[in-house]
């Protein structure tokens, strides 16, 4: 708390300056840097939730009906006698699913670093407006909560998939997920979106209006226009699976029917009529894979600016980066019904997504080649964070190309919900996006605690968990290209797919090491926050203008006038100066150029 | 108990792990203790990214030898299966070659440019020439790929009426699925969901004032005659179910309040499969392997002989047992489909009087 008293002696000029109690500074704080730290925790508390939770299926499939005691003690009578029910393995499968691309890669990713980097990195006090974002955490809070608490409904928690495809997520009766698991599943939802949207809003507002002066448009580093091309994304797409689950909530609850239609289950014919759930799923992966790239796009942000920083180079292509996040961003919008192929719309449509979905490779190419083309005749710095995101390239390579498999909509009629998909998304946006979201806060815990991490824990857990990774997914893709369908929980009815069982222990085994190994991360994470070597204010000699506020946090960001900015971020190395960096804030020499332009 | 046993391994390994770093940094607290990468990290990760390298290609082969026959990358059993292998391998090549080379040169060079103290990067920023030829490249193939592609989906999804094909509905609910034949005019009766009569045993809700329905034949195991083009009408009376049929390289929804079709003609009867040397390996191995599991199997009352079947499985998340949802095809020549359909009762007998 001494900090506080600390950073005021500052703090004179600011004219929002009042005096902090406990709950004001470190609960309903309406600065950045704390809100930033708040989506950190809550999002990494939610990932050991979702990580626990892949770990029990996974030891399901690898050793079937089996009774193991950490389902005893961690399901209690969703596991009679230690062994899994199959009612519990497809809510883990669904909840797992709902927690990681929501509450960890969106709102643990996103949350944590649009807040902690946009004010920083452009030089801005704060965020647009400091109350919107106070808001849009407590509201993430209060979903997580919502989604936690419906884990312990007596029914069971939503078991229809992450994708809660009506009818089954619609009826009571098709699954017992489907009761009040399912409704506070939408509810969380629901709170999630308006905390994804007013969070999503303030980024773009401050991203376009609180620049400092100096810092155009092409002079952002790539982390901000990731972050405010995400922001873009979720404006326009998340409202869509506002309104699907709105829909999806009057009919289970008001009898509508605009996803339903001629339904007999448990012996009667119920009243519904005309709807489709053809319609449903337009609405969902209208979000659902946009939402992929919301996931992406910033892990890819945090990749360029730290492979930049690390590999003491400029990142290479600037403009065509920015070009491809564009790109990117835009294709992603229109290449939903990829999801759809065999779903029974029309195979025309099929035809004009098979088009756009492949379209994607190509700025995915040019960004894979981009990074590839940075390290080279480098001056490589082996930080963990570097690390990280060397191997976020890796996995966006191996992951992406198995989307030339998917995206084309013929081969995606064998492969369609086979453990090949699992395997595609999970290396792709999954992994990468995970890497992304370490790399950022092995880089950017010194700005955000004021200490260091320690690097050999780091190196461990890098290590460790790309090997895992690949142990996991890797030969996923066979035992999904032998047609075994994914969501199954046990395989055992298949005499076809008994030549699948070794590999699926050995995935199990790397799953379990890899989850093991996670507490590597979390123990070096919340002992360095206490004990963490102190920090220098620019450890890595990054460019970028976070590195020039002071290491102790205080509202306003800069003591006196925020730095102005006089080039881009990505001087590294750059001929005619001295050290291999040159802070964005630092004026052009005489007769020096701005090369990138 | 294996996997307590092997929870208390992996713990074990992990904390001996714990324990050498422990000692790691404990060794280093007489030298700076910087938190940020020193030349000697720098090489050693820069190695440790020529392992990983190696790792990746070593896992890549593991596969492709250990799993490698899983796959049905062969062995179709449709007249568009070929078709489709081939552009799975096509794509499959170009993902390999691609894949080898920059995960190559990615590694490598964080191998090659580990940094060192005292040398500077060189400063290179942009290179028109370079980005357009690696846009230029996966346009050109992507092309390729994409009209390859739509040329096989169309030719799989347009059905020709005029081939004659023999309609056969997929009926799905939690968690069986049925099939109905049109019989002899090939025309199924009219059926909505609403006019199923439990009490008279008429499950898919058939209409029984429609002539149509007079001859249609429902049954639990799918029958096709060898060589005939046959046109699925899908439909589900509850919940989304997806008929999956590896074998033929056809899956399709089956959606509640609407029908859906996909149609393939069969190429390779059961029995020929079963004496496919492939086919004939995988099933050997597969008895292998649950000769290992035999008490276990025993006690599910399954068989522990496994024959080799063609399967319609369910493919979309439906319910608790989703995972047991399945249903025999036999691929047989006409005569012994002729035989069999004969033997199958008509619908207006299947009911309760």
């Amino acid at each position: 708390m001494s900090a506080t008293a600390d950073t005021h002696a500052h703090d004179d000029h600011d004219v929002h300056h009042h005096k902090e109690t406990f709950v004001t500074k470190y609960i309903f704080s309406q600065d950045h840097k704390m809100i930033a730290k708040q989506y950190l925790i809550t999002g990494t508390i939610m990932g050991v939730i979702g990580v626990l939770m892949s770990i029990m299926f996974r030891m399901q499939i690898a050793w079937p009906e089996q009774p193991n005691v950490l389902f005893e003690a961690l399901l209690g009578k969703w596991a009679p006698e230690g062994v899994m029910d199959a009612d519990i393995y497809l809510a883990l499968v669904t909840i797992h699913g709902t927690i990681m691309v929501f509450f960890v890669l969106t709102a643990g990713l996103s949350g944590t670093f649009s807040n902690l980097l946009i004010p920083l990195q452009i030089g801005a006090r704060d965020m647009a407006s400091g109350f919107l974002n106070m808001i849009s955490y407590w509201l993430f809070f209060v979903s997580s909560v919502v989604m936690v608490i419906s884990l312990f409904v007596e029914a069971g928690p939503a078991a229809a998939g992450w994708t809660i495809y009506p009818p089954l997520s619609a009826l009571p009766m098709a699954q017992g997920g489907s009761g009040m698991g399912m409704t506070l599943w939408l509810v969380s939802m629901a709170i999630f979106i308006a905390s994804s949207l007013l969070g999503s809003l303030n980024y773009i507002v401050t991203v376009i209006n609180l620049r400092t002066k100096g810092m155009s448009m092409t002079r952002l580093p790539l982390t901000i226009w990731a972050f405010f091309v995400t922001a873009v994304i979720g404006v326009i797409s998340f409202p869509v699976l506002l309104s699907a689950a709105l829909l999806l909530i009057m009919d289970r609850s008001f009898g509508t029917s605009f996803f339903l239609s001629d339904i007999f289950i448990q012996g009667e014919v119920l009243h519904y009529q005309g709807g489709s759930p053809v319609l449903f799923e337009h609405l969902f992966w209208f979000l659902g894979h946009p939402e992929v790239y919301i996931v992406l796009l910033p892990a890819l942000g945090i990749t360029s600016e730290i492979i930049a920083t690390n590999s003491r180079k400029p990142i290479f292509g600037y403009r065509a980066m920015v070009a491809s996040i564009l790109a990117i961003a835009f294709l992603s919008t229109i290449v939903w019904g990829h999801h759809m192929f065999i779903s029974g719309m029309n195979p025309f449509l099929g035809s004009v997504f098979t088009f756009t979905t492949l379209l994607i490779a190509i700025p995915s190419a040019v960004k894979a080649f981009n990074y590839i083309t940075t390290l080279w005749k480098g001056n490589l710095q082996m930080n963990p964070a570097m690390l990280f995101s060397i191997g976020l390239v890796s996995t966006f390579i191996t992951g992406g190309l198995t989307g030339i498999i998917l995206g084309d909509s013929a081969l995606d009629i064998n492969v369609h919900d086979t453990y090949f998909v699992v395997a595609h998304f999970h290396l792709v946006m999954g992994i990468s996006a995970l890497y992304g979201m370490f790399a950022g806060i092995y880089h950017w815990f010194p700005k955000m605690y004021g200490r260091m991490l320690n690097k050999n824990l780091g190196y461990l857990h890098f290590w460790v968990t790309a090997i895992c990774a690949y142990g996991v997914f890797f030969p996923m893709h066979f035992i999904g290209m032998a047609g075994l369908p994914r969501r199954y929980y046990t395989n055992s009815n298949f005499p076809l797919f008994d030549d699948t069982a070794n590999a699926n222990v050995v995935i199990t085994m790397f799953a379990i090491v890899g989850g093991i190994f996670q507490l590597v991360f979390l123990y070096n994470f919340f002992v360095s926050i206490f004990y963490g070597k102190k920090a220098e204010q620019n450890p890595w000699k990054s460019n970028t203008l976070e590195w020039t506020a002071p290491v102790k946090h205080m509202h306003g960001n800069w003591p006196g006038e925020i730095p102005h900015v006089y080039r881009w971020s990505y001087d590294y190395s750059k001929p005619g100066h001295d050290e291999d960096f040159v802070p964005q804030n630092v004026p052009m020499k005489d007769g020096e150029e701005e090369l990138h332009h | 108990m294996t996997t307590l046993l092997i929870f208390i391994i992996v713990l074990f390994v992990a904390v001996a792990m714990w324990q050498m770093v422990k000692i790691f940094d404990l060794a280093q607290v007489g030298a700076s203790n910087n938190q940020v990468a020193t030349d000697k990290d720098n090489t050693f990760n820069g190695y440790m990214m020529i392992g990983f390298l190696i790792f990746i290609y070593a896992i890549t082969i593991a596969s492709f030898v250990y799993l490698g026959d899983l796959p049905l990358m062969s062995n179709s059993a449709s007249e568009h299966g070929p078709e489709l292998d081939n552009l799975m391998i096509i794509s499959m090549v170009i993902i390999f070659i691609v894949q080898t080379i920059t995960q190559f040169l990615l590694h490598y060079f964080a191998y090659k440019y580990k940094g060192e103290k005292g040398r500077k990067a060189l400063f290179y920023a942009d290179n028109n020439f370079l980005e357009a030829v690696w846009t230029v490249i996966p346009v050109i193939v992507l092309a390729g790929l994409i009209i390859y592609g739509l040329f096989t989906w169309n030719d799989i999804m347009n059905v020709d009426e005029s081939e004659d094909p023999m309609i056969v509905e997929l009926y799905a609910q939690q968690f069986n699925w049925k099939a109905r034949y049109g019989g002899d005019d090939n025309v199924l009766g009219k059926a909505n969901v609403r006019l199923i009569d439990l009490d008279r045993a008429n499950i898919l809700g058939i209409d029984e004032e429609d002539p149509n329905a007079k001859d249609d034949v429902i049954v639990t195991e799918l029958h096709l005659p060898v060589g005939r083009p046959v046109l699925f009408k899908m439909r589900s009376q509850d919940v989304l179910h997806s008929a999956y049929m590896p074998h033929f390289r056809a899956q399709m929804n089956c959606v509640p309040g609407m029908v859906t079709q996909f149609g393939f003609t069969p190429t390779v009867t059961t029995e020929e499969m079963r004496q496919n040397p492939d086919i004939q390996d995988k099933v050997a191995n597969i008895n292998a392997l649950r000769l290992e599991r035999k008490a276990e199997i025993e006690e599910a009352g399954q068989d522990l002989n496994y024959q080799f079947d063609y399967l319609l499985l369910c493919n979309k998340i439906c319910g608790k047992s989703h995972y047991n949802m399945q249903m025999k095809i036999v691929v047989e020549t006409q005569e012994e489909f002729d035989a069999w359909i004969a033997e199958q009762k008509t619908f207006p007998n299947s009911l309760n009087k």
